[in-house]
Order: C-alpha cells, then sequence, then structure tokens
C-alpha cells in the first residue's frame, strides 16, 4: 500500500516540530508548509540588527524540516491575509493578533495546497488550551469548520480529546500512539522532545508573529490612525519592526535607526521618503513618513540631532532630502531631552 | 539530468528573510533538474536560509561568492521528486 501523505504546518515552534515527527513515526510520508504574512516573527529583526549578527541567523521554520528531513514549502501570503489582518470576523486577541481568523485563514491555505497537490490530510501542533484565543476547546472547532478542512485536520498533540479524523478513520494513522495534551503546560512537549532527542528548539513567548507584541500592535495602530485608512503595503510592515518611531505632529512620523544594520536597511527606502542625514556627527538616518512642510522638517531635524553623537553640541548639520524635492543643509540645536514629549514615543 | 544552460539570475536584493527563499523557491519551479540558478542577496540571512531550503528540498549548492553589500548563491536544480508549490 503506498504511504499516505500529509501536510505539516510549520511555525518553526516546538508544538509544530513534536506533532509532525509523532505522524512521522507512523510512516507516513510528511511535507512541511510555512506561511509569509509579513508581520512573521522570523528572519526580519536579526537581519536587520548588526548587534545580533553573532546569533546565527537560522530561519526556524527551515531548520525544523531540516531536523526532521522532510521538505518544507514556505508560501507567501502577504497580499491574502491583509483582509485577515484588517477584517477579522472574531476580532482581536490582546493586541491586534486575530489569532483565531488567522489559524483558519492558514488551515484553509494549507487544505487547498494539500488538495491540489495530491495530500490525503494535514495535520497542526495546536494544544487544546495552550492559546487563550485560538487553541481553546471550544474555538478548535470553528478552525476545523471555517477553514473547511473538516476531518481533513489532524492535531497529533491533543487528537485523544477529539473526535475522530480521517487519518484515523483510514487507518493511516494509530490514534492510540497520538497525545491527550491540554492546557498551558509545555512540560508534556518538553519530555516528548527529550524522547525524541530534540534539545535544541525555539520558543517563541507571544506567538508566532509580531501581532501578538504589544509595541508593534501600537505603532501598526498609529499607521493606520495617522493614514485615516487601515490598507498598507509589506514596506509598511516590515518598517514597523525598525528603529525608534517618534510622531511629534500627527501628519509625520520620524523613523531613526538605532545602529548601523538599521540604519543600511533603512537607506534602502531613502528614494521612497524624505529623509535626513546627519553631516557633522555620527548618527541615525531618519526617514520621514507623512506629509510634512519645511517647518515640520526643521523639526524633525533637531529631533533626529537629539539622538546623534553630537547631542550636546550647540549645532548640528543635517541634510535634508525632500521626496521629490529639494536637497538642503541646515544647522540646528539638538532638541533638548526634556522637549522631547513621551506621547511622541510610538 | 539536462540543463546545464546558461545560468539565470534572480535578484533577491534588498528583499529580507525568507523572501529570498520564496522567490528561490518560486523559481526553480519553473526549471529543469541540472539548470543553474545565482541568486543575488543582500540579507545576510538569505546565506544560511536559501543552503538550508536546497538542502532539505535536494538542491546543490556551487558557490557562495562575495560582493561588498551582497553576495550571490549559485544553485544546481535537484532531480526532487517531490511537488513543488506552484506544480
Ligand atoms: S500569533 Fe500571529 S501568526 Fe500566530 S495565530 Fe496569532 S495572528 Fe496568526
Amino acid at each position: 500500500m503506498a504511504k499516505a501523505k500529509a501536510v505539516a504546518l510549520i511555525s518553526g515552534g516546538l508544538d509544530s516540530l513534536l506533532a509532525a515527527r509523532v505522524v512521522l513515526g507512523q510512516g507516513v510520508h510528511v511535507e512541511g508548509i510555512n506561511f509569509f504574512t509579513g508581520c512573521c516573527v522570523e528572519g526580519h529583526t536579526h537581519a536587520i540588527r548588526k548587534r545580533d549578527s553573532e546569533k546565527p541567523k537560522r530561519n526556524n521554520a527551515l531548520w525544523v524540516a531540516e531536523q526532521l528531513g522532510i521538505k518544507l514549502h514556505i508560501i507567501d501570503v502577504v497580499e491574502e491575509y491583509k483582509d485577515v489582518l484588517l477584517n477579522p470576523k472574531h476580532g482581536y486577541g490582546a493586541n491586534l493578533n486575530p489569532c483565531l481568523d488567522c489559524k483558519g485563514f492558514m488551515v484553509r491555505k494549507a487544505d487547498e495546497w494539500a488538495v491540489a497537490h495530491g495530500f490525503d490530510f494535514l495535520l497542526s501542533g495546536e494544544v487544546i488550551g495552550q492559546r487563550p484565543m485560538s487553541q481553546r476547546m471550544d474555538t478548535m472547532p470553528v478552525v476545523v469548520r471555517e477553514s473547511g478542512a473538516g476531518e481533513r485536520l489532524l492535531r497529533p498533540l491533543c487528537a485523544k480529546l477529539l473526535p475522530p479524523t480521517l487519518a484515523e478513520t483510514r487507518g493511516w494513522v494509530d490514534r492510540e500512539q497520538l497525545h491527550d495534551f491540554s492546557g498551558r503546560s509545555r512540560k508534556p512537549q518538553m519530555a516528548l522532545a527529550e524522547k525524541y532527542g530534540f534539545t535544541e528548539y525555539a520558543q517563541p513567548a507571544g506567538g508566532c508573529c509580531f501581532l501578538t507584541n504589544r509595541e508593534y500592535s501600537s505603532k501598526l495602530g498609529d499607521l493606520w490612525n495617522a493614514r485615516g485608512h487601515r490598507e498598507y503595503e509589506l514596506d509598511d510592515i516590515l518598517l514597523l519592526k525598525v528603529g525608534r518611531h517618534l510622531r511629534p505632529r500627527p501628519n509625520f512620523k520620524l523613523i531613526l535607526g538605532r545602529e548601523e544594520g538599521e540604519n543600511n536597511y533603512l537607506r534602502g527606502y531613502c528614494s521612497q521618503f524624505s529623509h535626513l542625514r546627519i553631516l557633522s556627527h555620527r548618527g541615525p538616518l531618519g526617514l520621514i513618513d507623512g506629509a510634512a512642510d519645511r517647518d515640520d522638517l526643521l523639526l524633525a531635524a533637531r529631533l533626529a540631532a537629539r539622538f546623534c553623537q553630537g547631542r550636546d553640541a550647540a549645532q548640528v548639520e543635517i541634510e535634508v532630502h525632500e521626496h521629490g524635492g529639494e536637497t538642503w543643509t541646515t544647522l540646528v540645536r539638538p532638541m533638548p531631552v526634556a522637549e522631547v514629549l513621551r506621547e511622541w514615543y510610538v | 539530468m539536462s540543463g546545464q544552460s546558461a545560468p539565470e539570475h534572480l535578484d533577491a536584493r534588498r528583499l529580507l528573510c525568507p523572501l529570498p527563499v520564496i522567490r528561490t523557491q518560486d523559481r526553480i519551479v519553473d526549471m529543469r533538474a541540472g539548470d543553474i540558478l545565482a541568486v543575488c542577496c543582500s540579507d545576510p540571512g538569505a546565506r544560511y536560509d536559501i543552503p538550508a531550503w536546497c538542502r532539505i528540498n535536494g538542491h546543490k549548492i556551487l558557490e557562495i561568492s562575495e560582493g561588498d553589500y551582497e553576495f550571490t548563491i549559485t544553485l544546481q536544480v535537484g532531480e526532487s521528486d517531490a511537488v513543488q508549490p506552484g506544480d
């Protein structure tokens, strides 16, 4: 009999690693799938910030797939994901994380992919009670129903607490060898990891994306607010991960690199934004997001000077590049710390 | 094995991981076993991610050449028995 084929949703964390391993151990052919929404924790900040450069810059989903010896398909869902983030039917979690809608969306995409590529079922690392929104006893069936995956979705780590799925009724996997994990404790997962010899694995604290992060959500809310609409492009949400963001006036925001890696990254956006370069001292590159007039740009220049090595100097020389306009140089007095209002920090 | 024609080039500069991997993966879908692809990247993360993706998907890294702020990963498409995205 040909091996059954399963697609595993791989986030890069321990749970999806174990779930896939459990099913692999039953002789099923497993391939991984991972979705890039633009808000993922993977990669970006490590890639951008130079200070992290000594740490390995591995992508956890790829690393998990390699540990398991399975193929991994990474799918760009940035465009489709916008609707999930902007119009979540089930609302947001503690921050701007639409976890329940997001899970339903990812399971649906994985299911479509599985069907299109001749796979028999899909599996995820969800555990009942593990997360407050998407992994509760009452919300687990919502994901099954709304994704359209129905009984094609197997959750190997808590399958024994749920009705049998296709993989079990067809005999592709033995239900008795699946698990009954529930609750927030990580002990059963850690014991299982030990059993399989996984000693090193990622344990993202808040979840798999930046939307569970309070600071990130606050920057996203500010962006929507300032623009008067919530449409966004990939660059918008990537830029929220980089630099210090200050909004001294409602019509513009100043983004300042915090170190060399961030300055390098921001430099790539100079052709799209008005920006500030500090000439007389070492300091951040500043991007101006929004419509800023000359007075706004001078304010931004004084503020940027506050964050350069000339912060205590009488004057700092700054080159101002107006987007689609002139480039001019100005000497400014760095803004005293007392004038930098706390509420400017986004 | 077919291929060994002139290398194809993919510009993945300014893209942050995992986008260079995704673009590589999506380009390889249209290539044949033995074909060569040179991917130019600027995100240091791609130096690890593209080779990792190649290892698990059966493609071979031929060379990684360094430039000032960018580097080029040259790979050879493998004889993959797996379906690829977009098949
Ligand atoms: S943490 Fe982010 S990626 Fe994970 S389910 Fe919630 S919204 Fe989706």
